[in-house]
């Protein structure tokens, strides 16, 4: 079928693609290398010059750094055992004789369509407001005080709603993979006597692995950008409690206007996420043939 | 799953499916309730059922210019879609029904673009939008919407055409159908499904992307998601207006999602899930 015109037709219809995507990717990072090693601010752009390291020396040393660093770390790990756990349960149940099943999956996949502002928004005013929220409700209706849980727990509240957010998303991945599952074998190990925890031990979770690595591997990539969520709700703080490596680039970039310390987060941003998606990449690849 | 289970297990299930759906849908429920109390209702303590006054609606188009950010939406994250597809369908065609021995290599580094931060260019987009006059316009964020989205877009049809099968097309050709037979009749009927949900769940992407349109826009080209999030900033008691902003912005991308809900899994994760 591959005569030599259609080869030629081809590399046309590939080319723009490739193209746009070869300049979107190559010239904002190396851009965002150049920069890095500047001393460069927008609020004292004659002042440029050569800074060699320092912006990474500077970036390193900054206590802020390793907050941020950590709180990536608390905000992903947090975000992932919740809806990975969640995921599991909700599609199992969602998986079961239900009447209803249609509307009830749209109810739990309904969160993922949210934009990120509202989603933040909604649970910052009307859900965990100290005095206004539906949390602040309950508690009155128990006799306890309120939290004012932005002011008190920062993260763990962002971690909520993100978890909220992306719940959704694994719930219906795993769902979509218990859904494969051969139901003679389930059959087949309930009538041998199998209980409930051994099969899904032995049976469901093996058979979710892969859909679960998926699950991780994306969750994780969009996870370390999470922005809008935080800028909404605590914008960062109280201090440096909620903020995590992209709001700290964004602080230094358009509140501080240090675009060569920005840049230098940004490459550093990079790596970590590079190395989550050398894993992602393999798994997908594995696909492909 | 068509094994006889006794009515009270199904029950069982049933019960303890619909709470936690419920539970997972009420923010959103109580948005849209909230969205039709006053104002004064709005604080005054939980209350499911609201008086069905249309206020808060008019309030957040005569205060705010709902009409404007809205069409900004729709231009954003349809034009950027129109475009993206523009780009990716021929990609995607060549790689999938002329492959060669590198297509595996340029589809995986397609992926990879999208593995790339958002902040990591943060600085020279800006400075880009800045020095060009691209900020806070139309046109360079709906260009930046389609670049940001075009790997999930050519992967996507790609997954989608490559389960069209090449015999159907040697058949034709034994049958006598020109190369433009071919195309119209065969190639193009397949295809439109898959086109279909690509573009559905682009446009979901693009209506619900919160980090670019919030750097790159002031007034002038601020789609809802940079709209909303300005309403951060405490102006006041505005439970009932926020939730009726919320409301518009959220009701048409669910309405669509609800209908995408396979596409999703797909699109999402590159056919790693299926």
């Amino acid at each position: 079928m591959a005569t030599r015109q259609t080869a030629s037709l081809a590399r046309l219809m590939r080319a723009p693609a490739i193209i746009l995507l070869l300049i979107w990717m190559a010239v904002p990072l190396a851009m965002t290398l150049y920069y890095s090693f500047l001393n460069y601010n927008l609020l004292n752009p004659a002042g440029t010059s050569w800074a060699g390291w320092f912006n990474y020396q500077y970036f390193y040393t900054d206590p802020a750094f390793f907050a941020s660093i950590w709180n990536t770390l608390v905000l992903v790990l947090g975000v992932l055992f919740i809806t990975v756990v969640g995921g599991i349960a909700i599609a199992i149940l969602i998986d079961k004789p239900i009447f209803g099943q249609g509307i009830v999956r749209i109810l739990v996949i309904s969160p993922f369509f949210v934009m990120p502002p509202v989603a933040a928004l909604i649970w910052k005013n009307m859900i965990m407001h100290p005095s206004y929220g539906v949390f602040a409700d309950i508690a009155k209706f128990f006799g306890a005080a309120p939290v004012d849980w932005f002011a008190q727990y920062p993260l763990f509240s962002i971690i909520l709603i993100v978890a909220w957010q992306w719940l959704p998303f694994a719930t219906l991945i795993l769902l979509t993979s218990l859904q494969s599952l051969d139901g003679e074998q389930m059959e087949a190990a309930e009538m041998d006597g199998a209980p409930a925890y051994s099969r899904f031990l032995y049976l469901v979770l093996p058979h979710m692995a892969r859909a679960i690595t998926v699950v991780i591997l994306i969750q994780t990539i969009f996870l370390l950008g999470i922005y809008a969520e935080i800028l909404v709700t605590t914008n960062g703080g109280p201090g440096t409690a909620s903020t995590n490596l992209t709001f700290l680039i964004y602080r230094a970039a358009r509140l501080n206007f240090d675009i060569g310390g920005a840049a230098a987060g940004g490459i550093i941003a990079v790596i970590l996420t590079n190395i989550v998606a050398v894993f992602l990449m393999r798994a997908v690849g594995k696909n492909l043939d | 799953m068509a094994r006889a289970v006794s009515r009270n297990t199904r029950i069982g299930w049933t019960i303890a499916a619909w709470v936690v759906a419920l539970i997972i849908f009420f923010p959103i429920l109580y948005t849209i309730i909230t969205s039709l109390k006053s104002e004064q209702e709005a604080i005054s303590g939980f209350n499911l059922i609201p008086s069905f006054t249309l206020q808060s609606y008019e309030t957040v188009q005569s205060q705010n210019n709902y009409f404007r950010p809205f069409m900004n939406s729709v231009i954003l994250a349809v034009g950027s879609t129109l475009l993206a597809l523009i780009v990716a369908i021929p990609a995607a065609w060549a790689m999938a029904f002329s492959p060669t021995r590198r297509t595996k290599d340029i589809l995986m580094w397609m992926l990879s673009t999208k593995m790339m931060p958002a902040v990591a260019v943060l600085v020279p987009i800006y400075l880009i939008f800045l020095r060009t006059g691209l900020m806070d316009t139309r046109i360079g964020l709906t260009v930046l919407l389609m670049l940001i989205n075009l790997p999930i877009v050519i992967w996507m049809l790609y997954t989608y055409f490559r389960e069209i099968p090449g015999e159907i097309l040697e058949a034709a050709r034994m049958d006598g159908a020109t190369l433009r037979d071919e195309i119209l009749y065969i190639l193009t009927p397949m295809a439109v499904p898959g086109i279909a949900s690509t573009m559905l769940l682009n446009i979901i992407l693009a209506w619900n992307e919160a980090f670019w349109t919030i750097q790159l826009t002031t007034t002038n080209a601020a789609p809802l998601s940079a709209f909303i999030a300005s309403f951060s900033s405490p102006q006041g008691l505005f439970w009932a207006k926020l939730s009726a902003a919320s409301t518009m912005a959220i009701a048409p991308i669910l309405i669509l999602g609800w209908f995408s809900q396979k596409q999703l899994v797909r699109g999402l994760t590159f056919g790693a899930v299926k």
